[in-house]
This record gives structure tokens, sequence and C-alpha cells, in this order.
């Protein structure tokens, strides 16, 4: 942060100015980030494409596994009307659009909300014990960073199966030392201030130091974080999806109707069309209020050094 | 000279770590796929395969045998270049690999070649113009090129240039087998670009950021206000210290592909040890899946560790801190 505090001219030049600020109630990172046209645009995309995912199935023509005609026929070539057509075994491309949005967004969801829990217990923790435990949990979870994502998902895949659970799993754990990491940075510092020492002397529980005297002090980083580990969360399950892995191989699912769907783009392209664009926005609009959220929290240590 | 040692004992310290975490992922690799499962056999097989061909699996796996036999076993043949047969290829891992390892490595070195310095310009160019539009209208780019999933940059690319738009480019590579992948520069375009569109905006982020702190840094003021005038307080301050976050920047772009490898071959059929880990785990080619992870694990730790090695060799205020 000193890169940025140094660009206000006299910051350092208050003693004991961010001490004062930190002890008060941390200021709204999300409050700020919603001024911005970056965060309000990524909510917008992302609420839309989640109202799609999780209420789209209400309003879809057909079932998820109705046949309406032969496979990849153009719209208006198909048995029953359709709207973009049908889809690689003949079934309507925009029912199965509509209903494939949701087993991705609830898994990414899930998944960062696991890594979250466990990742912010692990990283005070260690923070906050400092020596051998802090190193023995810092190393154990570079084990972890040591295998790609990807590759734990699939080594778990191949023996038992791309079952949702597990791949929720799998995702949230092999998180878990993203988010470690970036909460032990930011509580590292924290530890050293007075009020810590203070809760500490006044005999309070280490359960309650961590929670009501770190987190508080971290959520600005932790929020950022979230939103960076989601945002990769739906792209990796939506990869995994892809690559032809997923719990029931006949329901809909955007990332494995990407897949099932590439052998008719010439005859009938919305089959991949659709998810494809649906994915893209999902993904860059919680990229824009992730963006919006880490200026927002860049800009809040910026005004810490101007009070 | 004390200087020297220090960064030698640094250098060893890091090796050392380095072969430790290899060796707890191969312990967590193998327990994972062979170990963990109560019946691999059973489990490679599925439930209709015949007591007979259970049993021959098993005996093939060397499950009669304890855990730690079976470890050392495999461990062995692995760090010999002996990994084994593949169970559905039935031949040698290293007959069914060979080819795909070379095909890999052309696509990462081709990928690498572009995107390190395109990353590098984008970076240390945005640094420069910091807040300028340029910079702005280049970081939102960069923003959503790096939200996006690979498969799904991906699969634009085919639609817009080989199937809907333009038909320019094959979708889907076609190497002959036994001819190098350079045989087909057209077919090597969009995976290419699909690996560099991934790497950019991620790798140019870090650049940038780092190319930041390095101009606002305390010696680079020092030399600014000793009246050094610019260009050696570019090249003699802040270059030098800016070179180690150019080495952390290709050994991130080498892990990120050690990763994006395996779905960018699966989506042009590219016929690279990252499609050939899809296909194994679709088939449960334990050997094969075993012998992969671990080569791709290798090439990310190994990667990190050179980068961290360098770095401090080149980087003057780190290699007087470890002394």
């Amino acid at each position: 942060m000193s890169t940025i505090s140094s660009e206000v001219p006299g910051a350092s030049a208050v003693p004991g100015a961010d001490v004062e600020v930190v002890s008060r109630k941390p200021p709204g990172v999300m409050r700020v980030a919603v001024r911005m046209w970056r965060t309000r645009i990524g909510l917008l995309i992302v609420g839309l494409l989640a109202v799609i995912a999780l209420f789209g199935r209400y309003i879809a023509p057909y079932g998820e596994a109705e046949a309406v005609g032969l496979p990849f026929k153009p719209s208006g070539k198909t048995r029953k009307p359709t709207l973009f057509g049908s889809a690689n075994v003949g079934h309507d491309v925009w029912s199965r659009f509509l209903y494939g949005g949701k087993p991705i967004l609830i898994a990414a969801v899930l998944a960062t909300l696991l890594a979250l829990v466990l990742g912010t217990t692990v990283g005070l923790i260690a923070a906050y014990n400092r020596r051998k435990l802090d190193d023995v949990l810092m190393r154990s979870m570079d084990v972890i960073l040591a295998l790609p994502q990807i590759i734990s998902a699939l080594i778990v895949i191949s023996m038992f199966g791309a079952s949702t659970l597990l791949i929720i799993l799998t995702v949230g754990l092999s998180t878990v030392p993203r988010i470690a990491r970036v909460v032990r940075g930011a509580a590292v510092s924290v530890v050293e201030r007075d009020f810590v020492a203070a809760a500490e002397s006044l005999g309070e529980s280490r359960f309650r130091i961590l929670r009501s005297e770190l987190l508080p002090n971290v959520s600005a980083s932790l929020l950022v974080e979230a939103n960076l580990r989601l945002t990769f969360a739906i792209g990796l399950i939506s990869g995994i999806a892809f690559l032809g892995f997923t719990a029931d191989p006949g329901a809909a699912n955007w990332g494995l109707m990407i897949n099932e769907n590439r052998k008719g783009l010439i005859p009938n392209h919305w089959g991949v069309t659709l998810p494809v664009i649906a994915t893209a926005l999902l993904t860059v609009g919680t990229g824009l209020v992730g963006d919006g959220l880490s200026r927002a929290a860049a800009g809040i240590d910026r005004a810490k050094g101007d009070s | 000279m004390s200087n020297n040692r220090g960064v030698l004992k640094f250098i060893a310290r890091r090796l050392a770590l380095g072969v430790l975490t290899l060796f707890v992922v191969s312990v967590v690799v193998f327990t994972a796929t062979q170990l963990l499962p109560s019946d691999p056999a059973q489990a490679i097989l599925g439930r209709n395969a015949t007591t007979a061909s259970v049993s021959a699996l098993r005996a093939k796996l060397g499950l009669e045998h304890s855990a730690f036999y079976q470890y050392t076993h495999w461990l062995k043949g692995m760090v010999t270049g002996d990994p084994g047969d593949s169970f559905n290829a039935r031949v040698p891992i290293l007959d069914y690999i060979g080819d795909r390892v070379v095909n890999s490595l052309f696509l990462l070195v081709l990928a690498s070649v572009i995107s390190i310095p395109v990353a590098l310009w984008f970076g240390g160019y945005g640094a420069r113009k910091r807040d300028t539009t340029f910079d702005n209208v280049s970081s939102n780019v960069m923003l959503a090129l790096a939200s996006l999933p690979e498969f799904v940059v991906g699969i634009i690319f085919v639609l817009l240039f080989s199937v809907r738009v333009w038909h320019l480019l094959p979708a889907v590579s076609s190497i002959g087998i036994g001819k190098g992948p350079w045989s087909d520069m057209k077919g090597m375009v969009l995976p290419t670009a699909t690996l560099v569109i991934g790497a950019v905006p991620y790798i140019s982020r870090v650049v940038r950021a780092s190319m930041i702190e390095v101009m606002e840094s305390d010696y680079v003021e020092m030399a600014r206000l000793k009246g050094a005038p610019e260009k050696v307080v570019l090249w003699r301050h802040a270059l030098p210290n800016a070179l180690g976050p150019v080495f952390q920047v290709i050994a991130l772009n080498i892990a990120y592909f050690a990763a994006g490898v395996i779905v960018v071959e699966a989506l042009f059929n590219y016929p690279g040890i990252g499609g050939a880990l899809r296909d194994s785990v679709r088939v449960r080619d334990i050997p094969v899946i075993q012998f992969l992870v671990m080569v791709l694990a290798a090439v990310y730790v190994v990667t990190n560790l050179a980068a961290d090695v360098a770095t401090v060799l080149v980087t003057p205020r780190l290699r007087t801190r470890i002394q």
C-alpha cells in the first residue's frame, strides 16, 4: 500500500492517522464500489444472468429433455416451433439454455463460499499465531497450490466420477490456499495493532479476537478476493463441464452444451452461441464487480492517508 | 564472498523445498488415484466387468502388495523413466505420450514467444502512461479478457474465424501421425491465440503493477533527487529491480499454460498432453493420469522455483537482504 499512499502528499506526515481510521468501523467498500459505473454494469449483468439461470426454467417452452425434432436443425426446420432451433439430440436449444445456467451458477457460488469460510479461517489463524502453526499451515497451502485447480479436479473426477458435490468440494478446497494467502497477508499487520493487544489483555477468547478484531479489518481485501475467486470458479466449473464431465450427462448445462453442440456449428450455431454469450457475460460481469470493489478498496486506502 | 554463500544457501533451501513439494504432490496423487478408492480395478473397469478381468487388472496394478510397496514401486518407475504401460492404448506410456510432449511443447513455446513480449509491452507501457486514455482502455479490455474462461475465448475464435463469419482457419488441428506440429501451422493459429489471450491480460497486470511500484520506490526517487538523468534512472536503477518480476512473469506464463493446455487442446483436438489427460480421465487410464499429472505438476513447480532463484540473482535489493 506504500505505493498508493506515497501519492498523497504529506500522507506519512500524520502519525497515527491510519490507526484511528482502522479502529473505526470499516468503511463500506461495497457502498463506494456501487457508485462506480463499472460496478453497476457488472451487477446489472450478473443480476440478469442470475435471474435467467435460476428462473429461466419457468418460462422454458419445452422440457429439459424434450425432443422437438431432428438434431441441429435451425429454427423453422424443427418438428415443433422453436426460437433457436434444435440441439445435438433434437432438444430445444432455447429451453436447454434456460435450464443450463443453474448448475454452474449454484456450484460456483457454493464452492466459493466454502473456500471463503475455510480460507479465511486458515488465513486468520496463521496470521494470529505466527511461528510454527503459521509455517505449517502456509507450507501445506503451498502444496495444494503446486497443482493447478483443474488438474486437482480431474484427479478427483477420474476416481470418483463427476458428482456435483465432489466438483464443488474440489473446486472449493483447491481455492482455500489462494484465499488464505490473501487473508493472512492482510491480517498480519493488523495483529500488531494496539487494539488486538488490548483485547488480549482483556482476556477475550481467541475466537472472539479472530472474529471481532481481525476479520472486520480484512473484510475489504476479502470481498475483492471473493469476487475474483467467484469469477474463476464459474470459469473452472463450466470448463470442467465443457470437458465433458458432469454429474448427469443428460441434464442441461452451459459448459456441456457448448461441447455437445460444437459438431453442429454449421447447421445451427445457436446451441453454442447462446451459452457462450451467457458464460462470457457472466464472467465479465463478476469481473467488473470485482474491479469496482478493488478500486473502491484501493481508494479507501488512499483516503486513509488523507484523513 | 559471504554474500555468495547466502545466495547459495537460499538456492539450496529453495531446491529442497521444491523437491519436497513434488514428493508430497506425488504422495497425494498416488493416494487419490490408487489407494483411496476401495477397489481401483473395479472402479476402472466398471460394474459390468468380469471377475477374471478385475483380478487380472488388480494384479497388474500390484494391489495385493502393501501401499508402501505400491507407492515406492510406482515412484521408482517414474524417476527411472519407466512409468509403465497405458491401460487403454496398451503401449508403454512414453510411446503413447512421446509425440504429444513435442506437440504440447511446440504450442507452449509458440504461445510464450508471443505472449511474454506482448504482456511486457502492454504492462510497461500502461505503467508509463498511467491514467491516460491508453491505460484506461487497455486496462478495461484486459479486465474483460482476463475474466473469460479459455474455452469461451477459443469457441469465439472458432465462430469468428473458421465457421460462421470468416472461413480462414481450421477449427481443429490436423497434425499427421509422426509429423511434427510445424507441419500444420495454419492449425496452430487458433490454439496459440487462445492461450495468448488467456495469458496476456493476467500477466500484463502484474507487469504494470510491479513497474509502477519500482518507478515510485525510494531508490528511484533518490536517484532522481540526486540529479541523475531520467535515462540513467530507468536503466541503472529501475530496470535491474524490475527484471525480477520479468522472470516471475515468464514463470506465471508457463505455469498458466500447464493448466491452460488441458482445455485448449481438448477444444481444438490438439494432440498434446493436455488433451491426453482429458482423454485418460474419461477412460480412467490410471497410469497415464498419474504420469501426466506428475509431469504438469513438475513443470509448474520447477518453473516457479527457477523464477524465484532467478529473481533473487538479478535483483540487487533482494540479493543483499538474503545475506
